[in-house]
């Protein structure tokens, strides 16, 4: 990679601060191997019965939080060894009912049976169910389906909710994956179930980017990590040598812009998932924090401090010159675009505390929208476009959300210190970092937009900054 | 003459160090007792006792202005009150002293903000030790910046005056 140049600093100052890493890139330091790229899962029909009579999906939460639904092992036509599965295609259909079962009962959506405690329908009972077993059972819908191992190695999921009282198919899709890619065919089912039968985008075949953070409270090490929307496939991406923290998931999942101070300094690097590479936003001496994707990938913002003040830039993501969006005395910090990508919502302390303002892509127009008590800091809109979440600061730090007006202001958590929302990709579940009081550690967290289901999320060790990425392609 | 008022002004100044409460919980940089702007020894430092600190480590320059390496701020502020300023001349001289010793002004924020914005506070932090610094007459080729925000703590508690601590700005020698 080119070499910074240094024009407000002396060249003597800085050659301590480099010598160690003359003649290998500068920014490599710190990263650990790479992995693999995300890949296309191909949708293919899966045979059934013709679906019924188009019906509206419950779209009360109070009704359809109470649906009791059976999730019996999925089938396989034949027993075959699988990468997936070291007891083959039988233990892996059970598998993958259990992670469906997990998505539904960690969300607190619907009623969900697993099939640990159900009986396991045969293979060709998956597209003509036996209706009377499972209402004898109580369930009022019913999740069905299969894998079959092909012969080039790859697997088709098929996935198949009816409706057991109306002795009815809802939905149904199949889907092939490769091997060690089954946990997405389960993600997928969940997620045509979750859609099917309340009307909302799906959320649950999708990644979240974090800082993993071990140590003590004075020597904390952060390392960039990415999981699975459900906390499985867990890896770290930086060794933890430096500071690495904010990560954001770019739309198509190929890279991850996050701060790093690998070279002493904080500056953001855009790390390229498929080469394992990294490269700097943008050549400069300044420090550059708080990177953002635009919603259709191609641009970047970040805040850059010059003489001490900090203010918003936008910048191609692939390289270019860098736009001043915000030209103030104050902090002007962040930022999240629309979904449309005409608007950002950024905060800044120009009215003497951190408060949340709007304005439009180029700059123009800015204005502040937090009126209510207490401050508004790291706003982030959601996918869907009616609302805000940020971290609202009134004595302790809560997670609230509010209209992009900033009217309605509702607080959704009530921790010692709560901070940095990131939306689900369907914009109905929030997560965030919660810090304890006196030792620092920190968990990755989410809440419902309701406030009543927050839960912490499993990580093999604390965590914070968490960035929920879109649904897969 | 002129020296009496010059002493009368630094009695005043010195009470009115002693009267600001702001601070974290420290004694006061021992910046009064020896001015010692010694006439710019621009070739060799002066002979340090055999077992001191070394010119031109962190040990030598808290040897020399005690806890004067480190100014504190207030809650979201950044300003340089009398007694960050006191303690920035004693720095000021000292880096006037030996003119070869280069370092790095970290700019820090307490736990009690939110990470990207405390990013942004310390690197004002620092800036306004930096400029007030320049002002001195300290070269600002040889003065460094870097922000931690919150990330780097020096008290570990969260209470006040653990907080009170940790919003500081440390200037800090780079080692040879």
């Amino acid at each position: 990679m080119t070499k910074t140049s240094f024009p407000l600093a002396g060249a003597a100052l800085l050659v301590p601060l480099l010598a160690p890493f003359l003649g290998t890139p500068l920014a490599a330091q710190d990263l650990g191997a790479p992995i693999p790229q995300d890949q296309q899962v191909e949708s293919v029909p899966v045979e059934g019965e013709d679906d019924g009579p188009l019906r509206g999906t419950v779209t009360d939460e109070s009704a359809w939080s109470d649906i009791g639904i059976a999730i019996p092992a999925f089938a396989t036509d034949a027993n075959k060894p699988t990468p997936a599965n070291e007891a083959g295609t039988g233990a892996l259909g059970r598998e993958i009912s259990r992670v469906i079962t997990a998505n539904l009962r960690n969300n607190g959506l619907f009623k969900p049976v697993g099939p640990d405690s159900l009986p396991a329908p045969g293979f060709p009972q998956i597209t003509a169910p036996v209706y009377d077993t499972w209402s004898g059972r109580g369930a009022e819908m019913l999740v069905q389906g299969y894998v079959r191992a092909r012969d080039d190695g790859k697997l088709v999921v098929g996935c198949y909710l009816y409706d057991v009282a109306l002795k009815n198919q809802l939905v149904r899709e199949g889907w092939v994956v490769a091997p060690g890619d089954w946990r997405r065919a389960a993600h997928k089912c969940s997620d045509l179930i979750f859609s099917r039968l309340t009307g909302e985008s799906p959320f649950f075949d999708s990644r979240i980017a974090y800082i993993a953070e071990t140590g003590p409270k004075d020597r904390r090490v952060k390392r960039l990590a990415v999981m699975d929307s459900d906390g499985a496939n867990h890896r770290f991406l930086t060794l933890g040598s430096a500071t690495a923290l904010t990560p954001r998931y770019s739309p198509d999942y190929s890279k991850i812009l996050y701060l790093s101070y690998v070279d002493g300094n904080p500056r953001i690097y855009v790390y390229d998932i498929g080469s394992g590479k990294q490269t700097l936003v943008t050549e400069n001496r300044n420090p550059t924090i708080a990177p953002r994707w635009s919603p259709d990938g191609r641009s970047i913002l970040f805040s850059m401090a010059v003489a001490g003040n900090t203010d918003i830039y936008r910048i191609p993501a692939t390289g270019g010159r860098a736009i001043k969006l915000t030209d103030n005395p104050g902090i002007d910090v962040g930022g999240s675009f629309s979904p449309d990508g005409t608007k950002i919502v950024f905060e800044s302390d120009r009215s003497g505390s951190q408060q949340c303002y709007i304005m439009n892509a180029d700059g123009t127009d800015q204005k502040r929208i937090s009126f209510f008590g207490g401050r508004c800091a790291t706003p982030e809109w959601s996918p869907r476009g009616d609302q805000i979440a940020f971290t609202r600061i009134a004595g302790d730090f809560n997670v609230a959300v509010m209209s992009t007006s900033g009217g309605g202001m509702r607080v959704l958590t009530n921790g010692w210190q709560d901070e940095a929302p990131t939306w689900a990709p369907n914009g109905r579940i929030i997560q965030f970092f919660r810090t304890e009081k006196n030792t620092g550690r920190s968990g990755i967290w989410q809440v419902d937009l309701t406030g009543q289901n927050e839960r912490r999320l499993p990580t093999p060790v604390d965590a914070s900054d968490p960035a929920w990425g879109p649904i897969r392609p | 003459m002129n020296r009496k008022i010059a002493t009368i002004l630094l009695l005043a100044s010195a009470t009115g160090l002693a009267a600001c409460a702001k601070k974290a919980p420290e004694t006061l940089p021992p910046v009064a007792e020896a001015p010692a702007p010694a006439p710019a020894p621009t070739m060799a430092p002066p002979p340090l006792p055999p077992s001191g600190p070394a010119v031109g480590t962190q040990e030598h320059f808290a040897q020399a202005v005690g806890s004067s390496t480190t100014i504190y701020f207030d809650t979201d502020r950044f300003n340089i009150d009398t007694q960050d300023a006191a303690a920035l001349q004693a720095q000021a001289q000292y880096f006037a002293r030996y003119p070869q010793i280069t370092f790095t002004i970290e700019g820090h924020a307490d736990e009690r903000g939110t990470r990207e914005y405390n990013l942004a506070l310390g690197e004002k932090r620092a800036d306004s030790a930096h400029a007030y610094l320049v002002s001195l007459g300290v070269d600002s080729s040889r003065i460094s910046v870097v922000s931690y925000g919150k990330e780097r703590p020096v008290a570990l508690a969260s209470d006040e005056a653990a907080w009170a601590q940790n919003r500081r700005a440390a200037s800090v020698i780079i080692n040879r």
